[in-house]
């Protein structure tokens, strides 16, 4: 376990490394990293010691190693464009995107098992195959499009639904949250079911896939022997069995939608780090830019590890597997 | 051809999205013989053809003279059917080279880390592995903040993003291919590696990849739609189907829908039915599901 445990540990580490080099190698190397890392506006005695003091007069290595060292402090310079530190930015609008992704989390779960576990019952009936179409159609349809039609239709054409911001929030452990106020909800409908989306469809195949293997299985062919009725079978016996492999695969997809909210806050407006992302991109604002980068690579290095390492305790053949090669 | 379209599939819903795909296909080609106006020729658009609603006929002083703007027309006066045929050019362009490049990358590297193994093998697969532990889309956000705006670099992202897919695919096949007999057969002929590795192995390991790159070319489309409405992805000279969707946002919210609503039916239209032939595809080239 603890070989497996380090070397998974290990692995993490080199991924972070590479991100970390790819990142700096294109702040840095490419092109003058004077320009990028000094306001425009500088005079040329100002950028002489912006030069020293950030090192850039030294060799590359060793540039990269300052660099790395910053990282690991969390200082990533200041924004250009706020003045403030880039990591208490993104730190700042974290919450909103962590409270949208964990609501895209509870819509795939709330919707997808139920319809998935309903085309699994009934795999050649008209309305499983109309499940399984439309989990189709949520795997190949361009999520931005999605949240486009959505706003089109609720938003422009009903006038039910508000398309940007997050509505009045109130604060719960000291940071803002949309979800107690009714305001809020309604901001937040929207933007969860379109990151949502794309993850309904895949829990809907997943528990699909699970009901009918477990459905063939003996404990439940014993289950219905001993007349317990078909709701305690399917809602308790078969649930219990599938729900390991879908919590893992969710698990692993919270940082896809992390990353994918990017998107998702793009098109709602909504003030998360992934709309500052792109803001900051546009407005050639580097700090902010690295600093989002290595953060969300590094959230999704550890949950990913998490995931691994829960994923090892529930199912000991993949320890297995490691150790062997 | 009755049988060609027999054995790819008896069912309406495969045949009809094949049909859309090549005509689809077809359009992006003939974009500059059938579209009515060259949207990017300036002398040919009028602004005060703007954001008409589609169905439109307007007569102006363009040099093409009155025309019917069937779809309507963008904020300059541009018909939208044929910057969405202009579009789809730009779209599947990018799709499909960066699909080919990568899959070249990534099919030389599978099969020589599946034929050699040993070190080759450990040091390619780790680093695919590492790579796709993080979702697309992050690493196309990672390389383009880095790269910044352009054709080549969104082709330089999709391509990063997709080769790992193909490299694990070739190497599986590989690794199944590289124990039969007429690879025995080829090395006891005193061949070399490079024409085993290419002319004998290469071959029989193409049918799975060729169904992987097929939905690749379906997501890589999707991603570049993606970033480009971002506006992170191609620059504004380079109109694909998400730029014109992005630029049809902000007339979206006050009710002018047509500016993004066609161009994402055409790129929805192009995703759903290359997804739908990519599945065919896999059907048909699976030796075990061929029917007598």
């Amino acid at each position: 376990m603890l070989v497996f445990l380090l070397r998974r540990v290990m692995q993490s580490g080199v991924a972070l490394l590479v991100m970390s080099v790819l990142v700096f190698v294109g702040v840095y190397a490419i092109g003058n990293p004077i320009d990028i890392l000094v306001n425009p506006e500088a005079d040329s005695a100002e950028i002489e010691r912006a030069t020293a003091a950030l090192g850039l007069d030294r060799p590359l290595w060793t540039q990269y190693l300052i660099f790395l060292q910053k990282a690991f402090s969390g200082d990533f310079g200041n924004s250009f464009v706020h003045g403030s530190s880039a990591t208490q930015l993104i730190l700042h609008r974290m919450p909103a995107t962590l409270e949208l992704a964990f609501a895209a989390l509870v819509i795939a779960i709330v919707l997808g098992i139920p319809l998935g576990l309903w085309a699994g019952l009934r795999p050649e009936s008209a309305s499983g195959r109309t499940i399984m179409g439309l989990s189709i159609l949520g795997f190949s349809l361009p999520t931005f499009w999605v949240g486009l039609m959505l706003i089109m239709v609720f938003s422009v054409q009903l006038g039910w639904l508000p398309s940007n911001g997050r509505g009045s929030t109130v604060d719960l452990f000291g940071l803002p949250v949309s979800i107690l106020t009714w305001d809020g909800l309604k901001h937040i409908l929207m933007p969860a079911l379109n990151l949502a989306l794309f993850k309904i469809s895949l829990v809907i195949r997943l528990t699909r896939a699970g009901t009918q293997e477990a459905m063939l299985q003996d404990y439940v062919r014993f289950a219905r022997a001993k007349g317990l009725k078909a709701s305690r079978i399917v809602g308790v016996h078969v649930l219990k069995n599938i729900l390991i492999p879908i919590v893992t695969v969710l698990g692993l997809e919270l940082g896809s939608l992390i990353a994918f909210a990017v998107v998702t806050e793009s098109i709602f407006a909504w003030p998360g780090m992934g709309k500052l992302l792109i803001e900051s991109i546009s407005l050639l604002d580097r700090p902010v830019v690295v600093a989002y980068l290595l953060i969300v690579v590094a959230m999704f290095v550890v949950i990913n590890l998490i995931v691994d390492i829960l994923y090892s305790l529930l199912d000991p053949r993949i320890r297995l597997n490691a150790a062997a090669d | 051809m009755r049988k060609l379209l027999d054995a790819y599939s008896p069912h309406f819903a495969d045949r009809l999205a094949l049909f859309a795909l090549l005509v689809l296909v077809v359009a992006a080609l003939a974009a500059p013989l059938i579209s009515p106006q060259n949207p990017y020729d300036l002398a040919q658009l009028n602004i005060a053809d703007g954001r008409l609603p589609p169905g439109t006929h307007a007569g102006s002083d363009t040099a093409t003279g009155p025309q019917h703007y069937w779809l309507g027309s963008d904020d300059q006066g541009r018909d939208m059917f044929s910057a969405i045929l202009y579009g789809l050019r730009i779209s599947l362009t990018v799709g499909l080279s960066s699909t080919l490049l990568a899959l070249a990358f990534g099919l030389s590297l599978g099969l020589l880390a599946g034929y050699f193994g040993g070190w080759i093998d450990t040091a390619v697969m780790r680093i695919a592995d590492i790579q796709l532990s993080f979702p697309a889309i992050l690493i196309a956000l990672v390389l383009l903040a880095v790269l910044g705006q352009g054709v080549g670099k969104i082709i330089t992202a999709l391509f990063a993003v997709q080769w790992a897919y193909y490299a694990r695919t070739a190497r599986s096949a590989a690794l199944v291919e590289r124990n039969k007999d007429y690879i025995a057969a080829a090395r006891l002929l005193g061949l070399s590696t490079w024409r085993i590795l290419f002319r004998h192995l290469l071959p029989n390991c193409l049918p799975p990849l060729i169904v992987v790159s097929a939905l690749q070319v379906a997501s890589a489309i999707s991603l570049e739609a993606t970033l480009s409405f971002l506006g992170i992805g191609l620059p504004i000279t380079e109109p694909s189907l998400g730029l014109l969707i992005s630029t049809g946002f902000q007339y979206l919210m006050v009710g002018d829908y047509w500016i993004s609503f066609f161009p994402g039916i055409a790129l929805v239209l192009l995703i759903v039915s290359i997804n739908l032939v990519a599945d065919r595809l896999r059907d048909v080239l699976n030796p075990r599901l061929q029917k007598q």
